[in-house]
């Protein structure tokens, strides 16, 4: 039974309820402890992200939903002090065996980042970077296609068209992060991680972002971490919900929204505390 | 409760005029520390000028000379045996030919040193290039010597008996000027000629050649060398104890004085290589030692400027560190890069010390051909000439820095435009 008076934003959750499990797995997240030098951010995460699903990852800041992020793809490597134990198994081969090559695993699990990022170079080249980086194009006509199917998924095409050569840095903040999601689905990623994508982006902008999630999601799997509640209940199947470090619930997002089985969760999305 | 209220004010208002004053004041002083050091400057800048002008002009005597090959003891096919002429008696005629009424051996000497004692080589220069004047009566103009310059310049000093016209040249040269035999022009031998003895002759084109051999030596070495310690120290490089120790001596390397570099390359390039003495070569190695903590440090500074969203982004798509480093960071920190690299390559060219340890003090007549070559730079030049006791050696040095604070100000103004060209492309 919910005793949602008892809980407080101190209040130390035990194990995960609700349904962190899928039988569709596309990445199977198991008992991961994530440390920065002594501190422990993430504590005995289990989960599973389902094929073509949007999982979105709530909780109060600092509680550890882009550390568990930035887990999924190693992209954690570049932190010297950071440390993660358990197993993340993506196509049946754990990401941190030591005989895993971050290289192809950060092309087939590909990050968007809270800010906008392109390269200073021009809209084709932020485009083309990756094709080119993995050898998966290099002729000009490839390379072409390439950019022009990956800005069009991206929603960009018609705006960036006529200027292709131009810096990808000219382009107002909403277009940036559009590129950005172009530039990483121009390596035809399976999953697509996404930490904040909007909000350093005004509501229209925000608008175009989520929609655009909504239709990449028939062909990749997305995972996004958000602040907003009304963004996670707008675009995800699923809710994760995030707790100093402990995944408190796991639910489809409707139940979560609306009745969710865990005391901190429902303290969240009410406004107790975040 | 209003009777308190208006109190406050009052004390505001009372403080606010206590606060302006300070602001005033402290303006005021930052105005006068600006206009204090702007004097100094323009005080600087005014006495350099005021010297140095003088040497860009000279005084031009026009002689007709007969250029007989038997009597320049030169034979017209051979361009061998043009070195070996007389020159300087074929002027020395020359001169006496426009004063024939001159007849006592003494006073024919003292007409004689109307002209510069450079005038010959001038002459044979002349002729190397234009052999066909050979047998031909020629009219040139030639230096005058710096007794004769510096009475045009207003040096003319009673004081230095050594160093005045007689009153005999006194009225040979204002009967040259009558028949407009004497002109003062554009010294253009201050830019092509090495050092000389005589100040008249004397030119930077040696010095500076020196200097710009000495520093492409310089960049060549340092350049590379430290952008490629400062990837790696920022990029590669554990963080532990051995990279603290190595950062902290690049620190204290920066702030070694130059002269301990001097001593370096003596007592290691010279005595332990034994490479060419005096040699551009040596002295590029000496600066590039001196140098190379401050690219050092401005590249690490620019690397670390370099934003971490963008390495984000490579890795995100599945860069290695290289790739990352070389696509990305290297281009990006370029601009910084080179700005340093400029800066310190600015410092080695005002650099004297480390290059007189290593013996580029020498006084060398010859343009250096190539980095091995004997040969000065500009500010040990300046430091020779400013020990030379003749008039005319005085306004070459203030010259000298002039042509030295130009090229340093064109190297600085080239870094900022670079940065700007570099950094606005995107
Ligand atoms: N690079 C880092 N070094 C040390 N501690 C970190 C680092 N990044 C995050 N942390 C810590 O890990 C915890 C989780 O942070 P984070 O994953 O950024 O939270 P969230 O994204 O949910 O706001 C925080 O306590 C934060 O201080
Ligand atoms: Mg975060």
């Amino acid at each position: 039974m919910k005793l949602v008076d008892n809980v407080t934003e101190h209040t130390i959750p035990k194990d995960t309820v609700g349904t962190p499990f899928s039988d569709n797995a596309e990445i199977s997240v198991r008992n991961v402890d994530v440390f920065y030098g002594e501190k422990q951010a993430i504590h005995n995460v289990s989960l599973d992200i389902g094929k073509n699903e949007v999982i979105a990852m709530i909780g109060p800041s600092g509680c550890g939903k882009s550390t568990f992020l930035r887990v999924l793809n190693r992209m954690n490597d570049t932190i010297d002090i950071c440390r993660v134990t358990g197993e993340i198994i993506h196509d049946g081969e754990n990401i941190y065996a030591p005989k895993t090559d971050v290289v192809p695993l950060r092309a087939r699990v590909g990050m968007v980042f809270q800010k906008p990022n392109p390269f200073p170079k021009s809209i084709y080249d932020n485009v083309a970077y990756g094709p080119k980086l993995h050898g998966i194009a290099s002729r000009r006509t490839d390379l072409d296609e390439i950019v022009e199917t990956s800005l069009t998924k991206a929603g960009l095409w018609n705006e960036v068209k006529d200027r292709l050569h131009t810096p990808g840095t000219g382009l107002s903040g909403g277009q940036q992060q559009r590129l950005c999601i172009a530039r990483t689905i121009a390596v035809n990623p399976e999953v697509i991680l996404m930490d904040e994508p909007c909000s350093a982006l005004d509501p229209i902008a925000t608008a175009k972002i989520e929609e655009l999630i909504a239709e990449l999601s028939t062909n990749y799997t997305i995972a996004i971490v958000t602040h907003s509640m009304q963004q996670a209940a707008r675009v995800s199947n699923r809710t994760a919900y995030f707790h100093l470090g402990h995944l408190v619930e796991v639910n489809p997002t409707e139940q979560v929204f609306t009745n969710p089985d865990h005391a901190l969760t429902e303290a969240y999305i009410t406004g107790r505390f975040g | 409760m209003t009777n308190t209220n208006l109190t406050q004010r009052q004390i505001i208002e009372a403080g606010l005029k206590k606060r302006y004053r300070k602001e005033r004041a402290f303006k005021a002083a930052g105005v006068i520390s600006i206009i204090f050091g702007l004097s100094w400057l323009v005080l600087l800048f005014g006495d350099i000028i005021g010297k140095g002008m003088p040497a860009f002009k000279s005084t031009m005597i026009q002689l007709s000379v007969n250029l007989d090959a038997d009597d320049l003891g030169i034979d017209p096919e051979d361009a061998t045996t043009f070195n070996k002429g007389n020159y300087d008696r074929v002027i020395r005629n020359a001169i006496r030919s426009e004063f024939a009424e001159v007849k006592s051996r003494g006073d024919r000497r003292s007409l004689g040193r109307i002209v510069s004692s450079n005038a010959g080589y001038d002459l044979r220069d002349l002729i190397k290039e234009n052999p066909t004047l050979i047998n031909t009566q020629a009219s040139v103009w030639v230096k005058a010597d710096s007794v004769v310059d510096d009475y045009f310049k207003n040096y003319y000093s009673p004081q230095k008996p050594g160093h005045i016209l007689t009153d005999k040249q006194l009225i040979w040269v204002n009967d040259l000027i009558d028949r407009d035999k004497v002109t003062f022009q554009f010294n253009k031998g201050f830019f092509t000629s090495s050092d000389s003895r005589d100040p008249e002759s004397a030119g930077v084109a040696g010095a500076l050649k020196g200097s710009v051999l000495a520093l492409i030596v310089c960049l060549v070495l340092a350049f590379p060398i430290a952008i490629a310690a400062a990837v790696y120290l920022e990029e590669f490089a554990p963080k532990n104890r051995l990279t603290d120790i190595i950062e902290v001596n690049i620190n204290n390397l920066a702030a070694v004085p130059s002269i301990i570099f001097g001593l370096l390359g003596l007592a290691i390039f010279l005595n332990l290589f034994g490479m060419p003495r005096s040699a551009p070569l040596l002295g590029g190695m000496v600066l590039a030692l001196m140098t190379l903590p401050t690219i050092i440090i401005s590249a690490r500074a620019a690397i670390k400027a370099v934003p971490p969203s963008i390495r984000e982004a490579a890795y995100g798509l599945g860069a290695s560190k290289m790739q990352v480093v070389l696509h990305h960071v290297i281009p990006l920190a370029m601009p910084g890069m080179l700005t340093g690299a400029i800066i310190g390559i600015a410092q080695a060219l005002g650099e004297t010390a480390p290059l007189l340890m290593i013996g580029m003090v020498a006084f060398i007549v010859d343009i250096p051909q190539g980095i091995t070559d004997p040969a000065t730079v500009l500010p040990v030049q300046i430091y020779l000439w400013s020990d030379s006791p003749e008039r005319g050696f005085v306004a070459n040095t203030s010259a000298a820095i002039m042509v030295l604070l130009g090229v340093l100000i064109t190297m600085n103004l080239s870094a900022v435009l670079l940065r700007k060209r570099l950094e606005k492309r995107w």
